[in-house]
């Protein structure tokens, strides 16, 4: 293939503060091909996305588009030579219709361009029609089914025919035939000489798209190439999998509330607006299990804990103990020890390590704080030392570690881990491991993990429920995992 | 399905009541006319901020700023000199307008709530400036300037309903043009609009510079129509506060809702004069009201009872 490469990205490096985000990544795509620019949770691809359209600024590298260099051009003049992104998450105009925010993508960036014309308009209508939107064009955004949304959001960014379309997780919240659709949609734009660079989370949602896949972890390439060699690859396997997988479960028979479990969820539904969340969603843990649930970013993993913390609205039921928690708020759900330690960790980044964890102690007297305390230091040694620096100047790992200890600090019943090891390097992730390990061993504790990261949800679980697109789709032991559905995760 | 009204309409209907409003001065006293006066003024103002507000997404906590610079520097330049008034309105515009670039170069560079908190303490400066520099300015008694435009009240209403009709025409096609696409394009999501290739930080800039070409020469007008300018009326954050109000409760994002509401806080406060203090207490309180259930103000809630029909 002789095609002239459109985007050609090479020494991409960008760093937030001492965090190397992405480090040294290089590809090109040509016209007419589609990449899929791959990684899990925190592996820097939307970072390299950003850096690539000028919404991050690049520490160093080389951006080319169509030849011209435009690393740490502003994104409107990146867009303006031919870059058209599809944002996974937009806020159209809500007061217009769905025509004007697509002519809107079609006005020139000027100040003297006081008047609205009919060839504008006329080419936003021929837009619409390429990708299937005409029969809306004069509906409102919010009266429009997600799918819809999304098709607009593709409109706009191949209003002015850039030369690169970016697409930000393109199926993410769309039902299998609405994917079917707009994988159609996109194929016909690559078909037509865009260059699309496709990100998402796993080789497995861009393979019947992708002509080729560039995998990155932790802010670095792993490996690229054809999707079969990709999905081949050792690291990838690595990464997305894990290694010989090390199962120590016990048999659900093993716990003494078999048949009124500390926790059970029956049918549970969230919409999100239109998008639906989680889709009959029933799951069960007994008390004193660690129970793993599976699932890329987007699957509705967060939306449960949420669900069951009480922190958003949702049909179905929800028991604890056999007595419903629905119509309970959340602080009642937490005090009665169902305690959550949240994806976006949450701490008070200006008090210090020992604030932190007194303030999760706040309900207990002196002296059970302090012997908490104490266990929660030989729990994570490392948070001793740290005592007095405040917890904003820790490291990613550390602070996951005393989000995890100030859980713990109000005693739970419950822990309902949300993505611990979120944007975490391998070697941290064994110490939270270890403290997880030690957890389940010493103490009676409940825990209910959600993680994308297999290798790291797996050893500790006693049971295993994956969750994709809102819908649990496999509920087992972990020992089954890899040969029933972990070529889905790859 | 709800339809909305197209430019035209809203233009015919406008220039409808204007045209019934001009015919006032045959019919009502002096002392309506005096304050629908003032109202149309204000209306200026609510309607300049809410191009920043309805559709930049910038809430400039400091429209007196604004109105203040162009307020004092037209009457300073009148007590000083006395050059021809078109000259003191235009330097007063013009001073606006600097002061706006000045004030808006920096901030808008910033995110989240840091844009209002400048604009808000730039209120403050300029209030203790004109106290500390009592001199030029008349301090806190006030600066009373030479000149009027007018002493007749028929002849002042019909400017400022003049001035009212042309600036709220132009701010309306403005903010319905392809530049109003854009504008509210950035004020929901100027990542994605970025990205769509436009130059936020120009067309805010624009908006801005807009905003204060208004306020600027409401306020030097103004100055002229009482023949004094003093923090009270021009530059204090109650003013401020009121501007803003008016522009709510008459509706955001429509321009011309402003000055709905500017006549009704207007009309208000002066309607309610008899319970002396309880005044300002009872029509902030309508304010609150119209805010806290109709957050779209009045003009929304006439769109709301038409779709609903």
């Amino acid at each position: 293939m002789n095609a002239p490469a459109m985007l050609e990205v090479s020494g991409l490096t960008k760093r937030f503060g001492g965090l190397v985000a992405v480090k040294d990544i290089g590809f090109t795509v040509n016209s007419g091909e589609i990449l899929g620019l791959i990684g899990p949770n925190g592996s820097g691809k939307s970072t390299a996305m950003k850096a690539i359209v000028g919404i991050e600024k690049p520490n160093a590298g080389s951006v080319r588009i169509d030849g011209v260099e435009v690393a740490g051009w502003p994104s409107h003049r990146i867009a303006r030579l031919g870059v058209g992104m599809v944002f996974q998450h937009s806020r159209p105009l809500h007061r217009q219709t769905v025509l004007e925010n697509i002519t809107l993508a079609l006005l020139p960036d000027s100040l003297l361009h006081l008047f609205h014309d009919r060839t504008t308009e006329e080419r936003a209508r021929r837009i619409a029609e390429r990708v299937g939107l005409t029969p809306v064009l004069e509906r409102l955004p919010a009266t429009l089914p997600f799918a819809d949304l999304r098709r607009m959001e593709v409109a706009k960014a191949i209003a002015r025919d850039p030369k690169v379309v970016l697409v930000d997780e393109p199926f993410a919240g769309l039902t299998s035939k609405e994917t079917e659709t707009f994988a159609g949609l996109i194929r016909e734009l690559r078909d037509s000489g865009h260059a699309i660079l496709l990100v998402d989370h796993n080789v497995k949602s861009v393979a019947a798209l992708a002509d080729r896949v560039f995998a990155m972890y932790v802010g670095e390439r792993i490996a690229e190439g054809t999707v079969e060699e990709v999905m081949r690859d050792e690291t990838v396997r690595r990464v997305y999998l894990g290694g010989k997988l090390e199962t120590a479960a016990r048999k659900e028979a093993a716990f003494a509330d078999r048949d009124t479990p500390f926790l059970r969820v029956e049918k549970l539904n969230v919409f999100y607006g239109k998008a639906q969340a989680l889709e009959d969603v029933s799951l069960h843990v007994h008390k004193g299990e660690f129970v793993s649930v599976v699932g890329l970013n987007g699957a509705g993993k967060t939306t449960l804990f949420n669900a069951i913390s009480g922190m958003v609205p949702y049909s179905g039921e929800i028991y604890r103990e056999g007595r419903p928690l629905a119509g309970q708020s959340a602080a009642a759900i937490a005090r009665g020890g169902i305690v959550q330690s949240p994806e976006g960790r949450d701490l008070f980044t200006d008090m210090s390590v020992r604030e932190n964890l007194d303030m999760g102690g706040q309900h207990l007297d002196a002296a059970t704080a302090k012997e908490r305390i104490e266990w929660l230091f030989s729990l994570f040694p490392i948070l001793k030392t740290r005592q007095k620096q405040s917890a904003g100047t820790l490291s990613g790992g550390e602070q996951q570690m005393l989000t995890i200890a100030r859980s713990l600090m109000m005693n739970p019943d419950m822990l309902i881990l949300d993505e611990p090891t979120l944007g975490l390097a391998p070697v941290i992730l064994e110490q939270i491991s270890k403290a997880l390990e030690k957890l389940r061993q010493t103490t009676p504790i409940t825990v209910l993990l959600g993680e994308q990261n297999v290798t790291f949800a797996l050893p500790h679980a006693d049971r295993v429920y994956v969750l994709e697109h809102s819908r649990i789709v496999w509920e087992g032991e972990p020992g089954r995992f890899a040969a029933e559905i972990g070529a889905d995760y790859l | 399905m709800k339809k909305r009204l197209s430019t035209l309409q809203v233009l015919a209907i406008s220039a409808l009541v204007v045209a019934v409003t001009a015919i006032l001065p045959f019919f009502v006293s002096g002392y309506i006319l005096g304050l629908l006066t003032v109202a149309f003024y204000f209306g200026v103002f609510a309607m300049a901020w809410d191009l920043l507000f309805g559709f930049a997404g910038e809430v400039n906590f400091g429209p007196t700023f604004l109105i203040g610079v162009g307020a004092y520097t037209a009457g300073i330049l009148d007590n000083l000199y006395q050059p021809p008034i078109i000259v003191c309105l235009a330097a007063g515009t013009l001073a606006a307008i600097v002061g706006g670039l000045v004030l808006a170069l920096p901030a808008l560079r910033l995110r989240g709530p840091y844009f209002g908190l400048i604009t808000l303490v730039a209120v403050l400066i300029l209030s203790n400036f004109v106290v500390v520099a009592a001199e030029l300015t008349g301090g806190e008694i006030g600066l009373t300037v030479p000149d009027v435009i007018t002493v007749n009240a028929d002849t002042n209403y019909w400017l400022a309903l003049g001035f009212m009709a042309v600036s709220g025409g132009i701010l309306y096609f403005l903010s319905r043009s392809p530049i109003g696409l854009i504008l509210q394009a950035s004020g929901q999501d100027p990542v994605q609009t970025n990205a769509l290739g436009f130059n936020v930080s120009k067309h805010k800039l624009a908006a801005f510079i807009v905003s204060a070409f208004f306020s600027g020469l409401a306020g030097a007008l103004m100055v002229f129509y009482f023949g004094v300018a003093s923090v009270g009326t021009f530059v204090d954050l109650t003013v401020a506060v009121q501007i803003i109000v008016a522009a709510v409760i008459g509706g955001r994002r429509t321009i011309i809702g402003g000055v709905l509401g500017a006549v009704f806080l207007i009309g208000a406060n002066e309607a309610l004069r008899p319970v002396g203090d309880l005044s300002t207490f009872v029509v902030s309180a309508i304010a609150l009201v119209v805010v806290l259930l109709f957050p779209s103000g009045f003009l929304g809630l006439l769109s709301r009872l038409r779709g609903a029909e």
